[in-house]
């Protein structure tokens, strides 16, 4: 081997190493394999036993309430008419479901809740995206967002039944106010927190204005984004009970918040604690069933969650 | 040694800054030629300052230099990622690759060497199996599903690699990329990038802070001096005396930094 095939036109040559110094390894692709195997692990397969372990803890501490609940009970501080035990509450959901108020106002809410999320994952989407790109855009809407962030939705009630009456358009548009601002600033937060060399490198590869936002800057910003939408649903059930409970009667539906209202209005505990018990259950439900997956799977494709099993 | 290589002289391009088209006489015209180059993001506080270089079609060059000296600037220029203060940049056109791989994290390996092939507007149809080809250039067969986060560092810089290669530029551009790996990972690296470099013919520029490393893999060595940088030495790896060279540029490097103690 000659020490100087080094000409800048030499012609390709895969045998010999740059100037012919080095020794070349015998098998330099059975070193680097071997060296691929030694520096990653295998994942390792567990999946159910992971999901019993994460579940049997909140399971213990519901009872846990539970059993405390019954002691105060029994211990006879209240009156029972006042502070119902779960037995009396457990009477109340069996009848409520019995005569169909139970279906009716946890199926009337949670469409609700379910429509006006999606309307304002709808409208908060493109907005967010329009706030975090758009510079001018930023500085002067920024801050109102984030403000209308911190006013409690409530606050609109009065507003909306001014404006559109006893009507769902009421309901729709008091969680548009309280979901939107909470969309919006989790997509703002995301797009912040993209690393910069993620876009040098979208950049690099020759990504446009378009290409960089919908395949560097976006998918990047989607854990944020998730947990903007995770906040925007806990505003929007939120905004639409207090809609509820304030807004009852005209063409507004028989709600969980209007159920709530009722057992208020009978003064019957008991019909208030079930309200109570379904509108959180319906919360947790969400949670569990829908963000929570989401985001572990987001978190765990990006590595981004430690592998904790309990 | 001092001189730029022999054979580059072109005529009537200077001043210029767009990227030449690839000419017909072959290969006499540099893939990068760069003249005067000056760039401040302060004024009146040069970080790069008269540079001056010419990399011939396939040549492999290692761009040494102390730390903050311009090194990474210069690479953006050429890539256009920055705009040159003065001079001229003429480039074919060119990839790039940082110090970290920088993988997208929520795309696997192979989706990440597919997406560089689109946005390079690589149909659809040929990019599975375009990436496949690319990821089993670097040697990494298996690791298409793999995610950035189950990879090693050397793994992860491989796929990089692919992905530069998947721009199909002439020119790459590789700043300190190797610099966070194990020094058993680097030395294959090196194999690697030189086995990759002859197969493809690409004319690279290397960037690192390693003289060790520069000497192993330039053909040429180029010595960037502080504040302001410039080229102030070059070495043909060949020429010289393979085992006294990394100490004699060391000792250059060193004269470089401490005329800044003065
Ligand atoms: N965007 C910028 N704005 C202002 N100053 C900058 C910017 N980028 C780089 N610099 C300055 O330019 C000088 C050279 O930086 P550069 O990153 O090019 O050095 P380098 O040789 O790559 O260093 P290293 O070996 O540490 O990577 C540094 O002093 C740095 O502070
Ligand atoms: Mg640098």
């Amino acid at each position: 081997m000659p020490a100087d095939t080094t000409a800048p036109d030499a012609p390709p040559d895969p045998g010999t190493s740059a100037q012919g110094r080095v020794p070349r390894s015998p098998d330099l692709a059975g070193v680097e394999a071997g060296l691929d195997a030694l520096q990653t692990q295998p994942a390792p397969a567990r999946r159910g036993r992971a999901a019993l372990s994460r579940l049997w803890p909140p399971v213990l501490a519901a009872t846990v309430l539970l059993v405390v609940w019954q002691a105060v009970v029994w211990s006879g501080v209240q009156p029972l008419w006042n502070l119902p035990g779960p037995r009396q509450v457990a009477d109340a959901v069996t009848s409520a479901a019995a005569d169909g108020t139970l279906w009716e106002a946890l199926s009337t809410s949670l469409e609700r809740g379910v429509l006006g999320f999606l309307a304002a994952v709808a409208i908060g989407t493109p907005l967010g995206v329009v706030v975090a790109r758009v510079r001018w855009v930023r500085v002067t809407f920024g801050p109102i967002v984030t403000g209308l962030q911190v006013l409690p939705s409530v606050a609109w009630v009065p507003a909306g039944i001014i404006w559109f009456g006893l009507s769902d358009a009421t309901v729709y548009f008091v969680i548009l106010m309280g979901a939107v601002p909470s969309i919006v600033n989790g997509i703002v937060a995301g797009v912040d927190q993209v690393p910069p060399l993620l876009r040098r490198v979208g950049q690099v590869l020759g990504a446009g204005r378009v290409a960089m936002v919908t395949e560097v800057v976006l998918p990047a910003a989607l854990p944020g984004y998730l947990a903007g939408l995770k906040q925007g649903w806990a505003f929007s059930w939120r905004s639409l009970m207090a809609a509820e409970i304030i807004a009852v009667g005209g063409s507004i539906g028989f709600g969980l918040g209007a159920f709530l209202q009722q057992g208020r209005e009978l003064a019957d505990m008991s019909l208030v604690l079930t309200a109570i018990l379904l509108i959180l259950a319906v919360g947790i439900a969400v949670e569990l069933l829908v963000f929570a997956p989401l985001e572990r799977a987001v978190l765990r494709r990006r590595g981004l969650q430690a592998e904790t099993a309990s | 040694m001092t001189s730029a290589p022999a054979g580059t002289t072109t005529t009537g391009t200077t001043g210029t800054t767009t990227a030449p088209a690839p000419v017909a006489t072959p290969a006499r015209r540099p893939a990068v030629r760069l003249r005067g180059v000056a760039k401040e993001f302060v004024p009146g506080a040069p970080v790069l300052d008269g540079v001056d270089l010419d990399i011939a079609p396939g040549e492999l060059v290692c761009l040494l230099g102390a730390s903050g000296c311009g090194k990474s600037t210069l690479l953006n220029v050429v890539a256009g990622l920055e705009r040159a203060t003065a001079g001229s940049v003429e480039s074919r056109p060119a990839a790039l690759m940082f110090q970290e791989a920088a993988l997208f994290p929520w795309l696997t390996a192979g989706r990440n060497v597919e997406l560089a092939l689109r946005l390079r507007g690589v149909p659809r149809s040929e990019r599975r199996e375009r990436a496949r080809e690319l990821l089993s250039l670097v040697r990494l067969d298996g690791a298409a599903d793999k995610r950035a986060h189950e990879l090693s560092g050397g793994m992860r810089q491989r796929v990089a690699l692919a992905r530069a290669l998947a721009q199909e530029r002439d020119v790459l551009l590789m700043d300190e990329p190797f610099a966070a790996l194990d020094a058993i990972t680097r030395d294959l690296l090196h194999d690697e990038l030189e086995r990759i470099w002859r197969t493809t013919g690409r004319t690279v520029l290397f960037v690192t802070h390693n003289v060790r490393e520069a000497v192993r893999l330039g053909q040429r060595v180029v010595l960037l001096s502080s504040r302001p940088g410039r080229v102030v030495r070059e070495w043909r790896v060949a020429d010289e005396d393979a085992e006294r060279l990394p100490g004699q540029i060391t000792d250059h490097l060193r004269e470089e930094i401490s005329r800044h103690a003065r």
